[in-house]
């Protein structure tokens, strides 16, 4: 099980509480996050489901390599932080 | 005659109201965020905001009677695996929404059916009220699409819907640049359209190819689907065949460059629009504020300044910041310093709302 952890800028347009989830790879416990909150999808993911250009995902303090695919390796308790990248304004 | 205006700004939706003969900011929505446009369906009374979150991406909210809800947002289809597009400067094209830049009302026969144009060209049809969204695959696979490019944006974009108010399977869109393209079976097929448009930005041989016209706005007159209106990015141009053949208008006093246009809905020769200098130097002419009117098909425009600020006015009036009311007597416009201006006598005298609004994106009749 990974936590994930949501930007605080985010909470004002849709509800991202903690979370916690089953995966091997950042998609994986994304996407099980999702299942049970799928308005929160699209503010983090674009349409390809890809992360959004202006955003950023730390695993254990690492940046995520793959935003594409969202492949990188996600280990039994590990935190994702889901924030915004200082990019974009 | 509306008694209301949505105004969508950089940093919230701001409602506009008639109290006797005063128009007063009466509510604020979004506030803090960046509203790009809205629709009022005049078919139920429904509104619908289109907001840009940035980081967050597109999102689109639809009025209910206890306030405001977000619904579907349009979305790319999956992109083929190892298939590449690019922009005119190399870079790959995402297939995702990165802007809603039009949105419009189906017909009185299709209650429920909006229209949507987004960068990066992607063109959708929603018939449930914006619950849920189609693409257009016929427009977006059309070999042609690719050539278009971006203009008003870096990616190509469709900013201006209209659809025939006698047959709503008949609808005509513009490309910013990719000119206008019509559909005569409510989008199984497409035409280009826009013969006789002049663009100055390419070369001598592609100057009259209809799919390199940058058209900043394109507007129809509802009771003479014949007559078309576009403020080009080089000049204004009319039509009286649907669109399949433009005619330059030259010779305006201050100038033919801008943004929008808006028709009279009942009489084709009359129109409005709100000039600039010029393609490179984008402000009023001498620092005044003007909309120039026309109400004989564009042969001779009234130059109307009266309310409007005449010394150092920089504002500029983006496309879709010009309305006029649905019984053709009251215009709108808000800028991109912060002024809205009413009209309540077709553009001969106009108040100032306000002077101190974020940047305005879009003013609506509501």
């Amino acid at each position: 099980m990974a936590k994930v952890v949501f930007t605080t800028n985010v909470q004002r347009h849709v509800g991202c509480p903690d979370a916690v989830a089953e995966g091997h790879t950042v998609r994986e416990v994304l996407e099980n996050v999702f299942a049970r909150n799928p308005q929160a999808r699209g503010y983090v993911l674009d349409d390809q489901s890809a992360l959004r250009k202006h955003m950023t995902i730390f695993v254990d303090g690492r940046m995520i390599r793959d935003r594409a695919r969202l492949a990188d390796a996600v280990a039994d308790g590990s935190t994702i932080y889901v924030f915004q990248a200082l990019s974009g304004g | 005659m509306s008694d209301k205006i949505l105004v969508s700004t950089r940093k919230g939706l701001f409602t506009v109201s008639r109290n006797g003969r005063a128009w007063k900011i009466t509510a604020t929505d979004f506030l803090g965020d960046n509203v790009t446009l809205t629709l009022t369906d005049a078919r139920d009374g429904r509104h619908y905001a289109a907001l840009d979150h940035g980081h967050f991406g597109v999102k689109l909210h639809r009025s209910t009677a206890n306030g405001w809800e977000e619904i579907a947002v349009p979305a790319y289809p999956p992109k083929p695996e190892g298939y590449e597009e690019h922009d005119m400067w190399g870079r790959p094209i995402n297939w995702s929404t990165a802007r809603i830049w039009a949105l419009a009302a189906g017909g009185a026969d299709e209650p429920g059916v909006i229209w949507c144009g987004t960068l990066p060209g992607g063109l959708f049809r929603s018939a449930d009220h914006g619950a849920s969204w189609e693409m257009i695959r016929s427009l977006w696979d059309h070999p042609k699409r690719k050539q278009w490019m971006g203009g008003g944006a870096d990616l190509p974009g469709i900013h201006s819907i209209c659809v025939d108010p006698r047959n709503s399977k008949r609808v005509w869109i513009a490309v910013s640049t990719g000119g206008i393209w019509s559909t005569q079976d409510a989008g199984a097929s497409w035409t280009q359209r826009g013969e006789g448009m002049r663009a100055e930005h390419v070369p001598p041989e592609l100057t009259h190819d209809p799919i390199t016209q940058d058209v900043h706005c394109l507007v129809q007159c509802p009771a003479a689907t014949d007559r078309m209106w576009v403020q080009h990015h080089n000049g204004i141009f009319v039509s009286s065949d649907e669109g399949r053949t433009f005619t330059e208008i030259t010779d305006v006093a201050p100038s033919t460059f801008g943004f929008p246009v808006v028709v009279h809905p009942r009489e084709p020769d009359t129109a409005w629009f709100v000039p600039e200098i010029k393609d490179e130097k984008r402000i009023p002419r001498e620092g005044r504020l003007v909309v120039s009117r026309t109400r004989d098909g564009g042969r001779s425009f009234d130059v109307l300044t009266k309310g409007l600020p005449q010394s150092h006015a920089y504002d500029v009036v983006y496309r879709h910041a010009l309305a006029l009311d649905a019984a053709g007597e009251r215009l709108a416009f808000g800028s991109t310093t912060g002024g809205v201006w009413v009209s309540e006598d077709q553009g001969d005298s106009w108040t100032c709302v306000t002077h101190t609004l974020p940047p305005v994106y879009a003013v609506r009749f509501a």
